[in-house]
């Protein structure tokens, strides 16, 4: 059995929050290890939508600091990451919505957010494919959209020197030292876990599940829709914590094609795309943009989220495992919150005061009082 | 909603037609379908300047006769819609076809590699300017060089040669051994080595294969390598095709075991998934015989005809052989993989060049990093170069199979109400 001391930190995982964790470990002066397996995880998958969710304050706090981040980072990504600070527009059908969409707007702007309310008429001069009946739109301003494959690339490839990437397999965590498949040991000061919805298969006990989405992407029909637009239904229409659903999410891309999503499903873990599941979430997205009919769909496809119980990530020391670190748990929003999650990580992991407060995320939360083992 | 049939046929090339006139007499009801205006596939691709074989319209007529068989032209299979039935799409509408028996005969397209230049206007593949000629594209006076592998290069000369172009060379990859040894041995063919010797053209070089098409706003000449000399020859057209691929994925799709790149099947032409045949050049390159013989046999089996299909075993075993030889003289050289320059376009939809894809360590990681294969055409070109450039498998095919519309799309919200729980809206975006 070889072992050596890989590094400082062992990041497994190269996904946008390990990429993120790699690239803000080195920039504090540390060697970083990170390995991957090559399996498919949500990055590479999803819609790469940089967006504010303010469902609970941590939601809010963790989003609005990452959207901030990504902004100040923004002049330094190359074109390949398709950057766009384009806004999102959620949309109000009914005065239900409308009401939602006012609260979220006195929410956002009273963190300063910038955002603003669009009237009926305002939103069929900003987005004119919309049907004609909708009663408005919360638009935030600061919400974008990126193309994390190439962002955590360039996240990785950003320090050669304190960076170092491996294509491995992890079959066990042992502390702060993980075994790869060829047999090899690897020994770090600290280990952390950022493998999404592979988590479970190294901590078991860590409470993350698959949730399975779809999504479908047109060919180019450049200057139909500028802002992401999102449904706001979900607010009002019966909470369905465990059921598959559909949402309408549109996003156009700098290519001029555009996103169309979102689905989710707890009970599959079967990477097929399911026609029944892409039509329903096609039909939400037709029911908002009725000329979507015509254009021509070329690609589908599914990725996992990985979710925690409350819906917020797991990001601290890992209570019952001395060494290992957890990123993990982000669920549809690791790419907006990888900055965040970073920051949060590498203030715990060096003992600095953290820029957000660390109990929101702390994994403790799933584990009662028990400390270290 | 849905429409049903007793055989479905995809494709109606030779082995599509034939199988459908060999299941009419049972009198089950027969839909075919192909992607064009009308039967004939490929090779007996129909136009204003294609003038098609007796043999081509006497089986046109006779499927005509048959009140069993149904024909969907214009139209593409889009998805897998439950078990057993297909979403289609035509210019008018996108709808559900179910089935008993399926029998795919969905062909096989052009290998085309890149090479420097291969993306100027006046560069096509060698298949691609025989259906561009057939379809009405004037050639008449201009310059020709064909280059590539195979017998599709001498009938796209003809074709080309026919309608006034003057064709400046035919460059073969294959040795002049290989092209000797296949040339000898088509004795046993009689109607292929008259074939050949009434396609065979003057200017044809073995040995011979594309280094660059040159030109700055569009095709102006090409660079062959012949033998070890490099000859430029001015022109203003290029046809390139190295082979064919087999169309497998809608045969993937349903779960079909594939060999060698091509569906797999057995005596019966059947496919390693219960009622679901396979004919013609999907199950490996073989030319029109092969595919009349394969899917009259397919046609058959399919409808419980088994001795009428046993009956063509022996037909469809000399057209094997005529396969087999020609597939192991045209076999392509390792040294076309070569062509392609850092710079060179690999994936012409995304504008993705050789250098931005080499060093990938597979076609997810290439597509993910790149965009190459994302375009319109699905990877379909720059897929399968890449599966001859670095061996890279193409991961198992996801609807839409072919561009469609998403109203289309939205049709599999019909498919299967039985399979799908109650929805409600999502918690959350992205």
């Amino acid at each position: 059995m070889s072992e050596g001391r890989a590094a400082d930190v062992i990041v497994i995982g190269a996904g946008i929050v390990g990429a993120y964790c790699a690239h803000a470990l080195a920039r504090r002066g540390l060697d970083v290890q990170v390995l991957d397996a090559g399996l498919p995880g949500a990055t590479a998958a999803g819609m790469g939508h940089l967006l504010v969710l303010d469902d609970n304050p941590a939601e809010l706090a963790l989003s609005e600091y990452s959207l901030q981040r990504w902004r100040d980072l923004a002049p330094e990504l190359p074109e390949g990451c398709a950057y766009r600070s384009n806004g999102t527009l959620w949309l109000a059908e009914n005065p239900e919505e409308l009401a939602v969409a006012e609260a979220k707007h006195a929410v956002l702007s009273a963190r300063g957010l910038a955002c603003e309310m669009l009237g009926a008429q305002a939103l069929r001069e900003t987005e004119p494919e919309l049907r004609d009946d909708l009663l408005g739109a919360l638009k935030v301003t600061g919400d974008g959209i990126i193309y994390a494959p190439n962002t955590a690339r360039w996240l990785l490839e950003s320090d050669p020197a304190r960076i170092r990437r491996q294509r491995a397999e992890v079959v066990e965590i042992d502390g702060n030292r993980v075994r790869l498949a060829d047999g090899t040991w690897l020994a770090a000061q600290a280990v952390l876990l950022a493998n999404g919805v592979q988590a479970g298969t190294l901590c078991p006990e860590l409470p993350i599940v698959p949730k399975k989405g779809h999504l479908l992407i047109t060919d180019r029909y450049p200057g139909k829709v500028r802002h992401t637009l999102v449904e706001l239904g979900y607010v009002t229409s019966a909470h369905n914590a465990t059921g598959p659903s559909a949402a309408c999410n549109i996003q156009p891309r700098p290519t001029g094609q555009l996103f169309i999503g979102a689905s989710r499903q707890f009970d599959s873990v079967d990477p097929a795309v399911e026609g029944w599941m892409l039509a329903k979430m096609l039909g939400r997205a037709l029911h908002y943009m009725p000329g979507l009919g015509d254009l021509n769909a070329i690609r589908s496809w599914t990725g996992f989220r990985a979710a925690s119980p409350d819906g917020l990530p797991l990001v601290g020391e890992h209570p019952q495992r001395a060494g290992v670190w957890l990123a993990v748990g982000h669920e549809g929003l690791g790419v907006t919150t990888a900055p965040g999650t970073a920051d949060l990580l590498v203030a715990q992991l060096l003992g600095e005061t953290s820029p957000l407060a660390p109990q929101d995320y702390s994994p403790q939360r799933f584990f009662g009082d028990t400390a270290h083992a | 909603m849905s429409d049903a049939v007793d055989l479905l046929i995809i494709g109606a090339g030779p082995a599509g037609m034939a199988a459908a006139l060999a299941a009419a007499p049972s009198g089950a009801r027969i839909a075919l379908l192909d992607d064009n205006p009308l039967p004939g596939g490929q090779i007996w691709r129909d136009g204003p300047h294609a003038e098609l074989p007796p043999k081509a319209r006497e089986m046109r007529a006779r499927l005509d006769a048959c009140a069993n068989v149904r024909r969907h032209a214009g139209c593409k299979v889009i998805a897998l819609a439950g078990p057993k039935r297909l979403l289609l799409e035509d210019a008018e509408r996108g709808w559900l076809l179910a089935y008993d028996k399926l029998i795919l005969c969905t062909g096989a397209r052009e290998l085309l590699l890149p090479f420097p230049g291969w993306t100027l206007p006046g560069v096509t593949g060698a298949g691609g300017l025989q259906a561009l000629i057939k379809g009405g594209l004037p050639v008449d006076g201009e310059r020709l060089v064909i280059a590539g592998s195979g017998p599709l290069l001498l009938a796209s000369a003809a074709t080309a040669k026919a309608r006034g172009a003057r064709l400046g060379r035919i460059a073969e990859q294959a040795s002049l051994g290989a092209v000797g040894r296949f040339a000898s041995a088509l004795w046993a063919w009689p109607n292929k080595a008259w074939q050949a010797l009434e396609l065979f053209d003057a200017t044809y070089r073995t040995g011979s294969h594309v280094l660059a098409a040159l030109g700055s706003e569009r095709l102006e000449g090409v660079r062959l390598q012949v033998g070890k000399r490099v000859e430029e020859i001015a022109c203003e057209r290029l046809a390139c095709g190295f082979g064919l691929v087999p169309n497998t994925q809608i045969g993937e799709a349903l779960g079909c075991a594939l060999s060698d790149g091509a569906i797999r099947v057995d005596a019966w032409q059947a496919s390693s998934l219960a009622d679901h045949y396979a004919a013609g050049e999907c199950t490996g390159f073989g030319g029109s015989e092969l595919a009349l013989a394969e899917g009259a046999i397919a046609g058959h089996a399919a409808v419980g005809m088994l001795a009428e299909a046993r009956a063509l075993w022996p037909q469809r075993q000399r057209w094997q052989g005529f396969a087999d030889h020609l597939n192991r003289a045209f076999a392509l050289d390792p040294a076309l993989r070569r062509l392609a320059q850092p710079d060179t376009l690999v994936c012409r939809c995304e504008d993705v060049p050789l250098s931005a894809i080499g060093g990938r360590r597979g076609w997810t990681e290439a597509k993910l990093s790149s965009r190459c294969g994302m375009g319109a055409c699905q990877g379909r070109v720059c897929g399968s170069a890449a599966q001859f450039l670095f061996g890279w498998q193409p991961p198992a095919p996801r609807p839409p199979f072919s561009p469609a519309r998403i109203s289309t799309l939205a049709k599999l919200a019909d498919a299967a109400e039985s399979q799908a729980p109650d929805l409600s809206s999502a918690r959350t975006p992205g």
